[in-house]
């Protein structure tokens, strides 16, 4: 592998990292790659770390709100007939409370775990297209503040975060309520998209040399199958707002059947996106679940291959899965048993995944740390959820829970049980990197018991509700009904599990603000983004390192080997071949650029006037094409030449 | 930690070509999304004649001339359309200027027999669903076309200035050829799908 | 950690809390075969789930937890790859066996022809009752033989709703454009409700409806009466009742067969006072609830397509009177 660089030609006469002192390497790689404290930096950076960091923190505000929602039906529906919330209200705080937590929180919480954690784990300078990474977020802002702000002024969407036509329809949903729903979703599918695209372009193609396939670690490999699940699943439901849109504001019918149309048709491509949405949400959590075992477990993950072979059939029955949404529209029966069968066959792939997680802690020496604590709730409680999912999985067992608060139940137990608890591990995990400080054991410990049992004591009982009749998306419910016992348990379990998050959001602001000292790597991981420091530098890596084995933190001993030969006085990274990653090209990375930012800008208005009038799609992509040229068009630095 | 240097990067070229390109992996990226997008369209497009009880519903089938005019621009402008990534491979700066004019002539004749195709639907969007989804897709590819044409326009004047004469851009135009590819590859089931279906 | 203080609370509470799981809208409170199947299906899941679930929880537990014997290698690894082959074996079985179990519960279920069919029509927020042998229509209140199989056709007048009636059966959507059925049979007669499971718009909480299911005589009884048109007013207040409803714009809205209130836009009130309840549900009929729902429809069911329609209170007393006369 080493090579004579002397006896070479080299392409450029700008300086490389092996021509000058590390010291001096480093302070002019940082000239070369920070972001200026400026305002105008603030808008024109590119750097992955910076926007991650944001995309993060600003999903977690959005969970924040999108929990006091939750807290508020909590309230309403702790007594029968309670009065607190009226029907329009609460109509509008429980598809907000959807819409925010699908499409505001947990999608791109993930991608942005992605983006921060992906190039630094596979040993990059910058994500792919960073400028796209950008306007990724500035578009996701948008859409979000779009929701909120129309909300605040009473008129947020009321029509489920599934707005089934033709509830959600022109006759049905007078008024601009459901066209703010469907916009913001255009909003973040398109924010996700292009994160999807950076992250498929990172991860295959700018792998530090040696990082072969079977060498990825498998948070990346969930990232890649997460990213071409969006990217094949998010087109259905582009598709299925616009026609909304087009239904509501100039009269197509794709959804009216006196003119040909069909309300199933929304549920068909609904879902279609929908159930892979469930993966896209959940793959990213199993890909932190098998990086933090091995970490406590103190020995690689045990059957990396089976891993992440289930991951990829995952994402491939994710697909298969759609119509069992729909076991109660009345369609053929022998059809609906089909999809019976691919959805309980998901729990063979998931079923891989638990038993190698628990060979892995068997065969090592696990440390209860407070990350491996919330894995292990993550597996007591997503397996409880898997297996309420095999219930519903059953055609007829699914048309007695189908749309109830057993549903609620299952759905939560997944999502918050099977992503929530490995994020918030994560975030224990990951924030001494992001930060560089610590969070505290002895109240992680406390976060974990608050939030386990708050979790289960508000949604267990829920089971029995649905099992007792209580139907989803009620306001109230009358007191003869039997409901109000249990109701009054789960609103007031409710009120812990919020605790849980108060005391672990005040733990997560105090350690970045006065935590102890992380060091590179607290944890002795063996993954690459310890091999740097914490938080890393603009650039991420001095030199980029050379991979040999899927653990390169425990197999190197404690000298790490790395490629020199790139220039440090442009932004420049490595291009690498798709499966062996061998280094093919020394590719320039973007400069920060205020461009993305205004055509985020431009788009906003676009999307967001055509609302008002279709007019606004043609003289809205005026400023959007001059805002996207500005952004292309070459500056001539020397990130542009060759 | 400490490093140790095991290889050496300077000799690596500055910037990749076909595979070896970022942008190459992102245009592909993007195709997948729309190609996607487009599939879901004919599917959605058979779902609604499955449904109904007549086909076309309510209306004529379309008009052929059109839209087979279209076509037949739109396969005769690969003939350009590959020539012009032979020339962008062997950095042919003049050669490419002119398949770029080229393919941006080519790019604007299919719009304005596109003008015709409308009408010769003998449907309105609001008409009936069979209205709806004939526009949606026509539209669609429409935008897909105006795009394309825009971006080209685009890189033509890039190739007349200063910037021109580098490896970078000549994977621009090769990437600008294979989107351009994907626009009329796209486009057959669409046509097939309007013109032809309703005549089954 | 986790498993110990985990394992007994969910787990062990659940079994034993799911025959408690009664009401009045239970899944598990069986009137009829087909709720009688599902629920047996629901508790072999839930056994074969729980044990499953107890013994992944347990062996995590364990991997956690187990005493380690210094230096362990090659062997340890081999075991666990079998442990592990063979645990992933076990779960394809067991989800063949689900799928087979539920398929086998799909085929005894399947629909089927009724020996009496009744068509229910979805509406923004109340239930359309048909019968269209006799010829009649009710509203929220469907009666059914006891051991006759009962065909339902399901329609919408406006958005999805979901015909779900637990005791007797699981649900079935109302979609608008489509015709979708189901079958109820109920074993012994009851009183079982039934509430809307889709969402369906403001007040789609209120949405239920009631399943009574009776004799073969009192349900020939019953055919009998409701085809009647409404029994003529019998003293002076009822008819003043009669007239300041045919006076007022609730004739518009609502049909009183025999007299001139032909208004299809609201449920048929021929004999309302027959009905168990009113306002889908959500009300006891009796003289009070009836003169509270029409003096204020909308603090009682907000955004409901009732409108308030100004009476004085004497008019209100006598409108309510007549409603409750028309048995």
């Amino acid at each position: 592998m080493t090579g004579n660089r002397n006896a070479r030609t080299r392409e450029d006469d700008r300086p490389s990292d092996t021509d000058v002192s590390d010291a001096e390497g480093e302070r002019r790689l940082l000239a070369t790659w920070a972001t200026p404290r400026t305002l105008k930096g603030v808008l024109s950076t590119v750097d992955h770390k910076i926007i991650g960091r944001r995309y993060i923190a600003t999903a977690f505000v959005f969970l924040i709100l999108g929990g006091l929602l939750a807290l508020a039906m909590r309230l309403q529906l702790a007594a029968p007939e309670a009065r607190f919330i009226g029907p329009d209200r609460y109509n509008q705080i429980f598809t907000m409370h959807g819409s925010t937590m699908m499409f505001l929180f947990a999608v791109p919480v993930m991608e942005a775990v992605g983006v921060f954690l992906v190039p630094l784990m596979i040993g990059t300078r910058n994500i792919a297209f960073p400028r796209l990474n950008a306007f990724s977020y500035w578009i996701f802002l948008s859409g979000g503040i779009l929701l909120w702000v129309s909300f605040a002024l009473d008129v947020g969407p009321d029509v489920g975060w599934f707005a089934y036509v033709p509830l959600a329809g022109p006759e049905f949903s007078p008024g601009k309520r459901a066209d703010i729903w469907a916009q913001m979703i255009t909003f973040t599918e398109l924010a996700a998209l292009a994160v999807a695209v950076e992250l498929v372009a990172t991860i295959l193609k700018q792998r530090a040399p040696g990082m072969s396939l079977d060498r990825i670690p498998v948070f990346v490999w969930a990232m890649l199958v997460t990213s071409f699940l969006i990217i094949m699943a998010m087109p259905a439901i582009m598709i299925a707002s616009s026609t909304l849109i087009l239904d509501r504001l100039v009269g197509t019918q794709f959804y009216n059947p006196a003119e040909g149309g069909d309300a199933l048709l929304w549920q068909h491509l609904f879902w279609f996106f929908g159930h892979p949405e469930v993966y896209i949400i959940f793959l990213p959590a199993v890909g932190m679940v098998s990086t933090i075992i091995p970490t406590f477990a103190g020995r690689p993950i045990f059957g990396y291959l089976p891993l992440v072979m289930a991951l990829i059939a995952t994402g491939i029955l994710s697909f298969g899965l759609w119509v069992h949404h729909m076991f109660t529209t009345g369609l053929p029966r022998l059809g609906e048993s089909f999809f019976t069968a691919s959805s309980m066959s998901i729990a063979i792939p998931a079923g891989v995944q638990i038993f190698c997680w628990i060979a892995t802690l068997w065969a090592g020496r696990p440390q209860l740390k407070t990350p491996l604590l919330f894995v292990c709730g993550f597996i007591f409680t997503f397996v409880l959820g898997g297996m309420t999912g095999v219930m519903v999985a059953s055609v007829p067992l699914d048309t007695q829970v189908h749309d109830t608060y057993f549903v609620v139940a299952h759905f939560h137990y997944v999502l918050i049980g099977g992503a929530l608890f490995p994020l918030i591990a994560a975030v224990y995990y990951w924030l001494p990197k992001v930060s560089g400080r610590m969070m505290s054991e002895r109240l992680g410990r406390i976060v974990f018991a608050l939030i386990f049992l708050g979790f289960h004591g508000t949604f267990f009982p829920m089971h029995f509700l649905g099992l007792m009749g209580m139907p989803r998306r009620v306001y109230t419910y009358q007191p003869e009904m039997g409901w109000g016992g249990l109701n009054l348990f789960v609103s007031l379990s409710a009120l812990v599990l919020a605790a849980g998050f108060l005391l672990f959001f005040i733990d997560a602001i105090r350690s970045a603000r006065s935590g102890p000292l992380a060091g590179p790597n607290p944890w002795n991981a063996p993954t690459l983004e310890w091999a740097t420091s914490s938080p890393p530098p603009a650039y991420n890596f001095r030199r980029i390192p050379v991979v040999t084995s899927a653990n390169p933190l425990w197999d190197n001993g404690e000298t790490l080997p790395v490629a020199g030969g790139l220039n440090i006085d442009r932004r420049e990274l490595l291009v690498s071949s798709v499966v062996e990653a061998l280094p093919e090209a020394r590719e320039s990375s973007p400069t920060d650029s205020i461009w993305p930012f205004w055509a985020a800008m431009a788009t906003s208005i676009l999307l967001i006037t055509s609302i008002f009038t279709p007019w606004a799609v043609v003289w809205g992509s005026i400023p959007v094409a001059i805002t996207l040229i500005g952004w292309f068009w070459p500056k001539g630095e020397p990130e542009d030449e060759a | 930690m400490k490093e140790r240097i095991v290889h050496d990067l300077s000799h690596l070229p500055l910037h990749g070509l076909g595979t070896a390109s970022l942008t190459w992996w992102g245009t592909c990226a993007f195709m997948l999304i729309e190609g996607t997008g487009f599939a879901l369209s004919v599917a959605v497009y058979l779902y609604l004649m499955s449904l109904a009880p007549a086909w076309p519903i309510d209306a004529p089938a379309p008009d052929l001339l059109a839209g087979t005019l279209l076509t037949c621009l739109l396969l005769i402008s690969l003939v350009p359309n590959l020539l012009l990534r032979r020339w962008a491979e062997r950095e042919d700066l003049h050669k490419v200027r002119i398949g770029l004019v080229v393919m941006t002539v080519a790019g604007v004749l299919p719009l304005i027999v596109r003008i015709f195709e409308f009408p010769a639907l003998h449907v309105s969007w609001d008409d009936s669903a069979y209205g709806s989804i004939t526009w949606l897709m026509l539209g669609l590819h429409t935008t897909h076309i105006l795009t394309d044409v825009v971006d080209t326009v685009v890189l033509m004047a890039l190739m007349f200035s200063r910037h021109a004469d580098k490896p970078r851009r000549y994977g621009d135009v090769s990437d600008n050829v294979m989107y351009w590819n994907f626009v009329v590859a796209t486009w057959v089931p669409i046509y097939i799908c309007l013109y032809w279906v309703p005549r089954l | 950690m986790i498993a110990r203080r985990g394992v007994p609370l969910p787990a062990l509470l659940a079994l034993p809390l799911l025959p408690g799981c009664t009401g009045m809208q239970s899944s598990l409170d069986v009137g009829g075969p087909a709720a009688g199947e599902l629920r047996l299906l629901i508790v072999s899941f839930t056994v074969i789930c729980g044990i499953v679930w107890l013994l992944v929880v347990a062996t995590l537990g364990w991997a956690l937890l187990r005493r380690r014997p210094a230096g362990t290698g090659a062997r340890t690894q081999r075991q666990l790859t079998w442990a592990v082959s063979l645990s992933v074996a076990a779960t394809a079985i067991i989800v063949a066996g689900l799928t087979t179990l539920s398929f086998l519960a799909t085929r005894s279920l399947g629909g089927g022809d009724g020996e009496i069919e009744v068509v229910a029509v979805g509406q923004q927020w109340w239930w359309q009752f048909l019968y269209p042998r006799e010829g009649f229509q009710t509203a929220n209140e469907l009666h059914i033989p006891v051991g006759r199989t009962v065909r339902i056709r399901l329609e919408s007048a406006d958005v999805i709703h979901s015909f779900w009636v637990p005791s007797l059966s699981g649900k079935m959507d109302m979609i608008p454009g489509r015709t979708t059925a189901l079958t109820l049979k109920a074993e012994r007669p009851g009183v079982y409700r039934g509430q809307c499971a889709e969402f369906c718009g403001l007040q789609h909480s209120h949405m239920g409806f009631t399943v009574i299911a009776e004799d073969d005589v009192s349900y020939r009884k019953w055919l009998t009466g409701q085809a009647q048109p409404a029994r003529p007013a019998a003293t002076e207040e009822i008819r003043a009742g009669q007239a300041v409803f045919l006076a007022k714009p609730c004739a518009a809205c609502h049909t009183i067969r025999g007299t001139t209130a032909v208004g299809t836009a609201g449920p048929d009130l021929t004999h309302i006072g027959s009905r168990r309840s009113i306002a889908a549900g959500l009300l006891e009929t009796t003289r009070g609830t009836l003169a509270a729902w029409t003096a204020d429809p909308q603090t009682l069911k907000p955004g409901t397509t009732m409108p308030l329609v100004p009476l004085t209170s004497i008019e209100l007393r006598q409108v309510a009177v007549y409603l409750e006369s028309l048995k």
